[in-house]
Parts: structure tokens; C-alpha cells; sequence
């Protein structure tokens, strides 16, 4: 049982680790479907954890309920990863610029921006909150074996709603004539004008909910596990992380879903190996380069056959 | 006999690629005035602190270079990619690849090994270990279309990740366990002469290890035929593979030469500009050179002069302490600074359209003070420039005149 017993350990952490990347990748998939290729989901995600917990510190320390301030810092962090994305959003369309030059000004933006307003507010270049979410288990479906205490048992509730935008998000696309018309923008966007579409609308839907949904990311990755907002580490990365589970996952929402679970479980290895007598005589180093690795090595073997939207980074 | 010249412009001229990144300059720093301003503290002590932190002696221009150093290397590196299309946006990791060798040689190279040898050696093996690691990218993208933007993110974080234990394993100082051991004065890149000069600066040979860099890098581009197939293939990859350019072999030799010289900036930033490595510490400066590299427009002249810009902006900030405004405002000044390059469409047009104003205004006021003179069927060709000059001046109030007339008219 010994198996179990690590497996049941890792799980629920890895899905944790998911759901942040997740959100990423699903905003990176609108945006790049719509044709506008988006690097700036760290820039974006960073500034949603930021937005997430000044307020929720602020909140607190207010002396707000510990759940209501929690609800309003993750609508404040929705809020915050549009407004940036609106940035690239002007760049990218109306001014025709390099997407990706522009993606990496608004990585560095967010960046500096953060820990400047950090340090104006708080004095130093962390924000911690008082408390994040306090785990709880599903009622009934806990209870069920092998799959309650996997899926069911100490979960946050951000994890079910990002799970529900996912699949609203998943309807949208490839239910909808609105998804049908967005995929199409990414693909062959005159033909969409000639049909009467307005192309630069709809890229600016895609690059706005990029813009949301890495806030939403964001202020997941504050809320759950890490519990601060940290300038000098920053998010680690995770937004290159959720751009590299795009492409592994073929820009499709299943795909995403699969590559964003698998980046979490290298993720929970690398931050838990610790814990883990299986992983304990690797030594820290290597047990923290372990997910980029395997993202590149992932990259190499789905990179080949690139299913890219094809009018992805090009203006319109 | 009269020499004919034509002294008129066939069109108004159009905006420079140093206009454009003066403008934004220009801007970015309004962007930061903006933001001291929105925090309550005066813009005008803020910059004038920066310019006096960066410059006020000797001492502290010398520092302002150290930093430049690096920035001057990663700017190329970048800007070398970016001829050939490629965005290097890992040179913080080929940096920190670069520095852990430096570092480690010079602790386990023997002192008495003859200096100049000694620097030869930890040149070419930070140069060559950045080599591999741009290297890398570069292999990645040719043979599995893998983005290079992402490739080298991973890259490094996989290189932070290798630092973190390689400083453990092999350099740390006992006292202090997440540095490594300083590295003796003989074996940084240091010079007796160069820091006595500067009243102990960290200016160190690493400066002329970017100013060759510069020169080396500009004959590539601009004299040899591998530079000008590496353009080709940024310019048109597909141009230039129907022309017979091997791309994907540009691809990878130009991610191994940007990754030498970002591997070189390591060495001069960890063991000249510093004598330490810490652990669990991204360098920003590979950052900063993507802004030094589009500042400048890709050249390596425009590099050098953006570097050293940006080198004031960075070291100057560290005087900002005493008026209460955060450090990172220099920070977000450089990030303001790529969006406007970025942007600089938008900038060129208007210029373009100031321009373009400009000149058809000089052209109506000539024509009417021609008109005034009693010359009209003059040929505008056979006008020298201070003749346009003198018409200018004076078709300039004709022409508001008539405006003005056209204005009551109506």
C-alpha cells in the first residue's frame, strides 16, 4: 500500500499545482486561436497574483471576512490581468507591432510595476496574506475508495471553478457559432471579414479573456499554495510553463488539460521531493530542474507536427 | 560657368531608427516622472539623483561602465539573434552557464598559473559553455521547430536549477552557505591599473572584452558572407532558403554566438563586476539586454550607446534611496522604454506625418514667395539650399496670411 499511500500524496498537490497553469493555458489557447500570439501569460499571471494579494492583505488586515476578502482579491486579480492584456491587445492589433517583442515588454512591466507598487505599499518587496484557502473535502464523493481521497479530499474550491471555466471555455469554442467564428480569426482571418466578421474584435475578446483567465491563474497560485506574493522569485516561470503546455497540448482544450495535469504532477515532484522517499536521495538542484526539462523534452517530441493556428502572430 | 545643382529634397525625409528610440526614450521617461508623480514625490529630484548617482565622480562613472559591461554583451547577444529572426530571451541563463565556469576555474585553476594565460583560458571556456547552452535553443528550433522563446525560458530555469548546485557542490563559502566563495583578486578579471584609476570602481578588463565584442560583431554583419546569410535568413527564411542558405544552420550558429557572448557577460558580471554567485538568484540583466538590444536598433554601435544608458539608469537608482522612491522605478523605465520600441510603428508615423507636414509647408511658402517676387516660372531645381532658405523665410508669413484670409473668408 506503500504505493498508495505516495500516489494519494501526490495527487491532490499536483492538481493544485494544475490549476493555475491550467488557466494560463486556456488564456493562452483563446488568444492564439483568436491570431494573436501571446507570451505575456507570466507578465499576466504575476500581475494577478500581485492584484490578489495586496487586496486580499489589505482586506484582511481590515478586518474583512478571511473568505470575502479572498473572493474579491481573486475578482481583483481578474480584473488586473485584463487590464495589462488590454496593452498588448492595442499592440499586437491596432499597431500591427511584434507580438512578441511586445508580450516580453509586458512580462517586465509586470515585473517592475509589482514590485514597485509592493514596495510603496508595503513597504518591501513581499505581500503575504494572512490566510489563503483552508482545504475542505467534497461531502459524499469523498468517501468514495481510491478515487475520493485522489480527487475529493482536501481540495480548494478555486480548483472546481477553474475546472467549470475549462469547460465552459471548452463549449464556447466548439459549441458555439462565437467559437467558431474565434478559431477562425487565428486561422484564416480575411476569410472570417469577408463573411462580415469584425477580425479586430474578436482578437481583442481573445487577448482580453487571456488576460482574465491568467489573472484567475494568478490569484489561484496565492490563494492555494504559495501565499505570497514574492518579487524576487516572482511565479517561477509557470507562464512560459502553461505556453509550453499549449503547444504540447496541440491548442486543444482536452490536450491542455492532459499537459497542464502532467507539468503539475513535475511540479509537485520538484517542490515536494523532498517529503518523498522515492525522490529524497536526488538532490535539491536537480529535483527543481526536473519540470523544465521535461518540458523541453516534451516540446521536442510535440513540437515537430505543430498544429498552430495558422494565422497565429500574424497582423491583421 | 554656373554649376547646376539640384538642392531640392524629392520627399520629406523620413523618421531614423535614432529618432525612434530617442522618442522612446523620451517617453518611457515621462512614464516614469508619471509614476513618482502619482506616488507624491518630485520627478525632477528623482532624475537628477539617478544622474548623480550614475556620474557625479570618478569612481562612480567607473561603476556605471562595470555595469554597462554586461549590458553591452547581452545587447549583442540578443541583437546577434535577432538578425537572424531569432528572439534570445535566455541570456540570463547562458549568463549564469558562463559565470559558473568562470567562477569555478578560478577556484580550482592553480595562482600561480601566468596571468594572461589564465584569463585566456576562463575567456574561451565561459565563452564556449554560454556557446553550448545558446546552442542548445538553436538545435532545438532547427531540427524540432521547438520556439525558441520558450526553449530558452526552460533553458534558464534549468540553468538556475544546475547553479543552485553546482554552487553547493563545488565553490560555497563554508561562513555562508548560499554564496560561493569569493573569488580572489588574481583571478577575477580585475585590473590593479583600471580600479586605481577609477578610485576603486568595479570597472575590470571586462569592458574591452565588450568593446572587441562590439567591433567583432559588427564586421561579422556587415563584412563577411556569413553575416549576410545570417541576415538573410532573419530578413526572409524563406527567401533565403530558395536562395541556397542553409537556414537551419544559420539558426544554430547564430544561437551559439549569441550564447558565447552572453556566456562572456557572465564571466565579466560574477567574476569581474562581482566576485560572488549566489544561489537561487536569476540575473536580471538578461532582461535588461533585450531593452539595450531593441534601444539600439540592433547595431552594435546603437548597443554600446544604449548600454551605457541604461548602465546610468541602473547604477543611479541605488541614490534614490534618500528621496523615498523605490528603486525599481529604473525598472519600469526600461520596461516602458521595449514597449514603446515595440510600439515604435507608432512613433515612426509620427515623425512621418510631422515631417511630411513640414515639408510640404516649406515647399507651398517657396512657391508663394516665388509667386511674390514675380519669378514663378523659376525652375525649384536650380535653387541652392540657402536660397530655399531665404524663399522659406519669407513665404512663411505670405502663407499665414493667406490661411488666415482663407479662415475670414469662409
Amino acid at each position: 500500500m506503500e504505493f498508495f499511500s505516495v500516489i494519494s500524496s501526490i495527487v491532490p498537490a499536483a492538481i493544485a499545482y494544475t490549476m493555475p497553469l491550467l488557466m494560463g493555458a486556456l488564456g493562452g489557447l483563446y488568444s492564439e486561436r483568436s491570431g494573436v500570439t501571446n507570451l505575456c501569460i507570466e507578465g499576466l499571471m504575476l500581475t494577478g497574483c500581485f492584484a490578489s494579494a495586496t487586496t486580499i492583505y489589505l482586506l484582511q488586515s481590515a478586518g474583512m471576512g478571511y473568505n470575502a476578502a479572498i473572493v474579491v482579491g481573486i475578482l481583483a486579480a481578474i480584473a488586473a490581468g485584463g487590464l495589462l492584456s488590454m496593452l498588448h491587445a492595442f499592440a499586437a492589433i491596432n499597431l500591427k507591432s511584434n507580438q512578441v517583442i511586445s508580450g516580453t515588454a509586458i512580462n517586465m512591466l509586470a515585473t517592475a510595476l509589482t514590485l514597485f507598487l509592493a514596495q510603496t505599499i508595503t513597504g518591501s518587496g513581499n505581500v503575504t496574506v494572512l490566510r489563503g484557502i483552508i482545504r475542505s473535502d467534497i461531502p459524499l464523493l469523498s468517501k468514495i475508495p481510491v478515487i475520493g481521497p485522489l480527487f475529493f479530499c482536501r481540495t480548494y474550491w478555486t480548483t472546481w471553478i477553474c475546472l467549470v471555466v475549462w469547460g465552459v471555455s471548452f463549449f464556447l469554442l466548439y459549441r458555439t457559432s462565437f467559437g467558431l467564428r474565434l478559431r477562425a480569426c487565428g486561422e484564416h482571418p480575411s476569410a472570417v471579414a469577408s463573411a462580415g466578421v469584425n477580425v479586430h474584435r474578436m482578437r481583442y475578446i481573445g487577448v482580453l479573456m487571456s488576460g482574465l483567465l491568467s489573472g484567475l491563474g494568478g490569484a489561484c497560485i496565492l490563494v492555494t499554495y504559495a501565499g505570497e506574493y514574492n518579487s524576487t522569485s516572482g511565479i517561477n516561470g509557470l507562464g512560459f510553463l502553461a505556453i509550453a503546455a499549449l503547444i504540447f497540448g496541440q491548442w486543444k482544450p482536452l490536450g491542455i488539460l492532459a499537459s497542464t495535469f502532467f507539468f503539475g504532477i513535475c511540479m509537485t515532484i520538484a517542490n515536494m521531493g523532498r517529503v518523498i522517499p522515492l525522490f529524497q536521495s536526488i538532490p535539491t538542484g536537480y529535483l527543481g530542474l526536473f519540470p523544465y526539462v521535461a518540458t523541453l523534452v516534451a516540446l521536442v517530441v510535440s513540437s515537430r507536427r505543430s498544429a498552430a493556428p495558422l494565422a497565429s502572430g500574424e497582423p491583421f | 560657368m554656373k554649376r547646376r545643382t539640384d538642392n531640392r529634397p524629392l520627399e520629406a525625409r523620413k523618421a531614423s531608427p535614432l529618432l525612434v528610440s530617442l522618442s522612446a526614450v523620451v517617453l518611457g521617461i515621462i512614464a516614469g516622472a508619471l509614476l513618482i508623480l502619482l506616488i507624491g514625490k518630485n520627478p525632477i529630484t528623482g532624475f537628477d539623483r539617478i544622474i548623480f548617482g550614475a556620474l557625479s565622480n570618478t569612481r562612480r562613472v567607473g561603476n556605471t561602465l562595470g555595469m554597462a559591461t554586461q549590458l553591452i554583451l547581452i545587447g549583442l547577444s540578443v541583437a546577434f539573434a535577432f538578425k537572424t529572426g531569432l528572439f534570445n530571451i535566455g541570456a540570463s541563463g547562458q549568463m549564469l552557464m558562463g559565470g559558473i565556469t568562470g567562477s569555478i576555474l578560478a577556484y580550482y585553476l592553480p595562482m600561480t598559473m601566468p596571468r594572461p594565460l589564465y584569463l585566456l583560458v576562463v575567456i574561451m571556456a565561459s565563452g564556449l559553455v554560454g556557446a553550448f547552452w545558446g546552442m542548445i535553443s538553436g538545435f532545438l528550433k532547427a531540427k524540432f521547430n521547438v520556439h525558441e522563446v520558450v526553449s530558452t525560458i526552460m533553458l534558464n530555469w534549468t540553468a538556475y536549477w544546475l547553479v543552485y548546485d553546482w554552487i553547493q557542490r563545488f565553490i560555497v563559502d563554508p561562513t555562508i552557505v548560499v554564496k560561493s566563495k569569493p573569488i580572489e583578486n588574481a583571478h577575477t578579471l580585475r585590473a590593479d591599473w583600471l580600479t586605481d584609476l577609477t578610485g576603486f570602481s568595479t570597472l575590470n578588463y571586462g569592458f574591452f572584452i565588450a568593446i572587441i565584442a562590439c567591433i567583432v560583431i559588427w564586421f561579422i554583419l556587415q563584412k563577411t558572407t556569413l553575416g549576410f546569410r545570417l541576415k538573410a535568413v532573419g530578413s526572409n527564411r524563406f527567401c533565403a532558403e530558395y536562395a541556397g542558405i542553409r537556414v537551419n544552420r544559420s539558426i544554430i550558429i547564430s544561437m551559439t554566438i549569441a550564447g558565447a557572448l552572453a556566456g562572456l557577460a557572465g564571466l565579466t558580471y560574477y567574476c569581474g563586476y562581482s566576485n560572488i554567485m549566489e544561489m537561487g538568484k536569476m540575473p536580471n540583466e538578461g532582461f535588461d539586454g533585450i531593452a539595450v538590444a531593441l534601444l539600439g536598433n540592433c547595431s552594435p554601435v546603437g548597443v554600446f550607446f544604449s548600454a551605457v544608458f541604461f548602465g546610468i539608469l541602473k547604477m543611479g537608482r541605488g541614490s534614490l534611496a534618500a528621496t523615498g522612491i523605490p528603486t525599481e522605478i529604473a525598472d519600469t523605465i526600461i520596461a516602458t522604454i521595449i514597449y514603446f520600441t515595440a510600439t515604435s510603428v507608432i512613433l515612426a508615423n509620427f515623425w512621418n506625418r510631422r515631417f511630411h507636414n513640414a515639408f510640404e509647408k516649406t515647399e507651398e511658402a517657396i512657391g508663394l514667395a516665388l509667386e511674390s517676387e514675380g519669378r514663378s516660372d523659376v525652375d525649384l531645381t536650380t535653387l541652392s539650399s540657402q536660397e530655399r532658405k531665404n524663399l522659406r523665410k519669407a513665404g512663411l508669413p505670405l502663407l499665414k496670411a493667406r490661411t488666415r484670409a482663407g479662415k475670414e473668408g469662409r
